[in-house]
């Protein structure tokens, strides 16, 4: 039984969430007796192999090509397949980042093998890998299992494993040939930048007011406003919010807007789904509001009230004031 | 420019979502469906370029049971020209290579230039169905797309990356592309679009006969081990008691 894990380039260093598929990965090999790989790609690689042999994994492989310098999804999907081709694993192991989003369903369609995404949990039935998948945005779990021959792809939600948990130990390190040409990268891409946060830094926040989807409209968010300024609070939202145009994008908290870690996160109508999650988990204290009893972001609250943030919410501003 | 829209009807995000007994699905009976919200972006996108180009065919691609043609109605109110229902009665259907090829099989014969997906489905949320559609079909793709400019032969997309930053990619034409919510200002189906709508056509095929390499075993509520406390009571009795947690257990005054 080999395990496989593709770890992710971030600026250097090993990706976050590639630490904690390695623990993922050391889980299974050890539940099935099995060997574990891990792999770096790219302009980094020699770095990265060096803090990848700092784990406790059987081989690290580096891949170096100049077209693997700069990601493309197709260079890095040809580079992922030939080293699963050569290698021969059960299991490939991925973070699911948003470069793992981009470029491993290719691998998939390449090998015509399943990609079971964005778990949370694994455990072993029977010598069989079962995966704990969220659905329905994180209001249902399923237990999922795969068909048919190996190899398999899977991917790990951010947070499943806990990075501190990866064991240390000493790996050998190999160079692997592969053959990429040109003609198969059908993308040019450009560098990557950064755009202006345009101004708030939630970052800094000591409390946060958090505003869901569940404010109903645009015209209700001085219901959001008021009881910030109430408490000495920053305003904060979820995506839908920015996407509606109800908030301008900074205020946006989430995988792809600000991490933040305040005293108190008030959260108003927020279901809790996990891109909102990775964002504020890092709060000391977290208080929703939710008409919903089995809303998600219950899952996380140290305090919870089940109530209408229209009806609640302009009473508390006013006890406040 | 020949666009494929795929669009997908999900529970929506308020729906009651009551687990069947065999734990194997949830009662669908109940469920009250909309339109994947990823997908009403890339429908809009669809559009905009089709109208901004002033020429061009936007072409709605669903898969499921007999209902999904609400959504393939709502998407050809909006404006979209036709669709493809590729009727499919199995509940949790959770295969997305199974889904990507049956995709697959409708679109091999129409030639389109362009593939729009949502990035994910909210049932689901697979997350590479699009991806895998381009793959299959040699096809150039991207994800997480957040603006896009159509050239001559080309399409560029500027991409989410994580924590704040951006890329500009350029594929050459046939793309398949993952779009991302927010991106526009998805419309709503006017009356016009709405009579329109019941004179399109809709073409309703059969899927081909797939093996599912992933299944559903089982489908269950989260157990949380973390300690809630909930504030009860009145109204005025969770204003206080919430006023005396800011105070006494949070300290924030
Ligand atoms: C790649 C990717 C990146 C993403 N990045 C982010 C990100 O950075 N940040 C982010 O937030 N999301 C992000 N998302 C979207 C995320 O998955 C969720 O869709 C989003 O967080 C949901 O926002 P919400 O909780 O406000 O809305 P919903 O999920 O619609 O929840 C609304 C909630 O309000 C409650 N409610 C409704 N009315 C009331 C009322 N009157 N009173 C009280 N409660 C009420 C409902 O019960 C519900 O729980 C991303 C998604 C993807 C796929
Ligand atoms: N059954 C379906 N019908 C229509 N579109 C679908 C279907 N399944 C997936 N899609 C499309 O693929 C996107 C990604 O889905 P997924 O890979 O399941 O997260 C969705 O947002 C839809 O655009």
């Amino acid at each position: 039984m080999k395990t496989l894990i593709i770890l992710e380039d971030n600026n250097g260093k090993i990706h976050r969430m590639g630490l904690e598929s390695i623990v993922a990965a050391q889980k299974i090999a050890s539940a099935l007796k099995g060997s574990i790989q891990a792999v770096v790609i790219g302009q980094n690689a020699d770095t990265l192999a060096d803090e990848a042999a700092s784990y406790k994994l059987d081989e690290v492989i580096k891949i170096k090509d100049p077209l693997l310098d700069n990601y493309s999804a197709d260079g890095y999907a040809e580079a992922v397949k030939q080293v699963i081709d050569q290698e021969n694993p059960d299991y490939v192991l991925f973070g699911h980042s948003y470069q793992v989003r981009d470029y491993a369903p290719k691998v998939s369609a390449k090998l015509m093998k399943p990609f079971l995404v964005d778990n949370v949990a694994v455990s072993i039935d029977n010598g069989k890998v079962v995966l704990t998948k969220q659905m329905f945005n994180a209001k249902l779990f399923s237990d999922i299992k795969t068909n048919g021959d190996s190899p398999f792809l899977i991917s790990f939600q951010s947070a499943a494993f806990s990075s501190d948990a990866a064991n240390k130990g000493s790996a050998v390190i190999k160079e692997l040939n592969i053959n990429i040409e040109a003609s198969m990268i059908k993308t040019e891409s450009e560098a990557p930048f950064k755009e202006q946060a345009g101004g708030i830094d939630l970052t800094a926040a000591d409390l946060i007011v958090s505003v869901g989807r569940g404010i109903g409209k645009e015209e209700n968010i001085p219901i959001a406003q008021d009881l910030a300024t109430a408490l000495g609070a920053e305003l904060a939202s979820s995506r839908p919010v920015v996407d509606a145009g109800w908030l301008p994008s900074a205020h946006q908290v989430g995988s792809s807007g600000q991490s933040v870690s305040p005293k108190m996160y008030l959260a108003l109508g927020i279901s809790g789904a996990i891109q909102h999650m990775v964002g504020m988990k890092g709060s000391k204290n977290i208080v929703a509001i939710n008409k919903d009893p089995e809303a998600p972001i219950f899952e996380v609250a140290d305090y919870g009230v089940v109530a209408d943030v229209l009806e609640l919410v302009p009473k508390l501003t006013e006890a406040l004031q | 420019m020949k666009i494929a829209v795929l669009v997908k009807q999900v529970p929506g995000s308020e729906s009651p979502l009551p687990i069947n007994s065999d734990q194997k699905w949830v009662d669908e009976n109940t469920i009250a469906y909309i339109m994947n919200e990823s997908d009403n972006y890339a429908l809009e996108e669809a559009l905009q370029i089709r109208e901004s180009k002033g020429e061009g065919e936007v072409v709605v691609i669903s898969l499921g049971p007999v209902r999904i043609q609400k959504v393939i109605r709502e998407a050809l109110a909006k404006g979209a020209d036709r669709a493809i229902h590729i009727q499919m009665d199995s509940e949790s259907e959770i295969d997305p290579l199974s889904t990507a090829s049956h995709f697959v099989n409708v679109m091999k014969v129409e030639g389109f230039d362009l593939v729009f997906s949502g990035l994910q489905s909210d049932d689901i949320g697979m997350g590479q169905t699009g991806v895998l559609i381009g793959e299959l079909m040699g096809m150039a793709t991207a994800s997480l797309a957040i603006k896009t400019e159509v050239g001559d032969g080309y399409i560029k997309v500027k991409r989410e990356l994580e924590a704040g930053w951006f890329q500009w990619v350029k594929l050459s034409l046939p793309a398949s592309i993952s779009i991302q919510s927010g991106l526009n200002t998805p419309r709503y189906p006017s009356l016009k679009g709405i009579m329109g709508a019941k004179k399109k056509e809709i073409k309703v095929v059969e899927p081909n006969k797939n093996e599912s390499k992933q299944t559903l075993e089982k489908i269950y509520l989260p157990n949380s081990d973390k300690q809630t406390v909930m504030i009860e009571g009145s109204i005025d009795q969770m204003v206080e008691k919430l006023i005396d947690t800011f105070r006494n257990n949070i300290k924030i005054f």
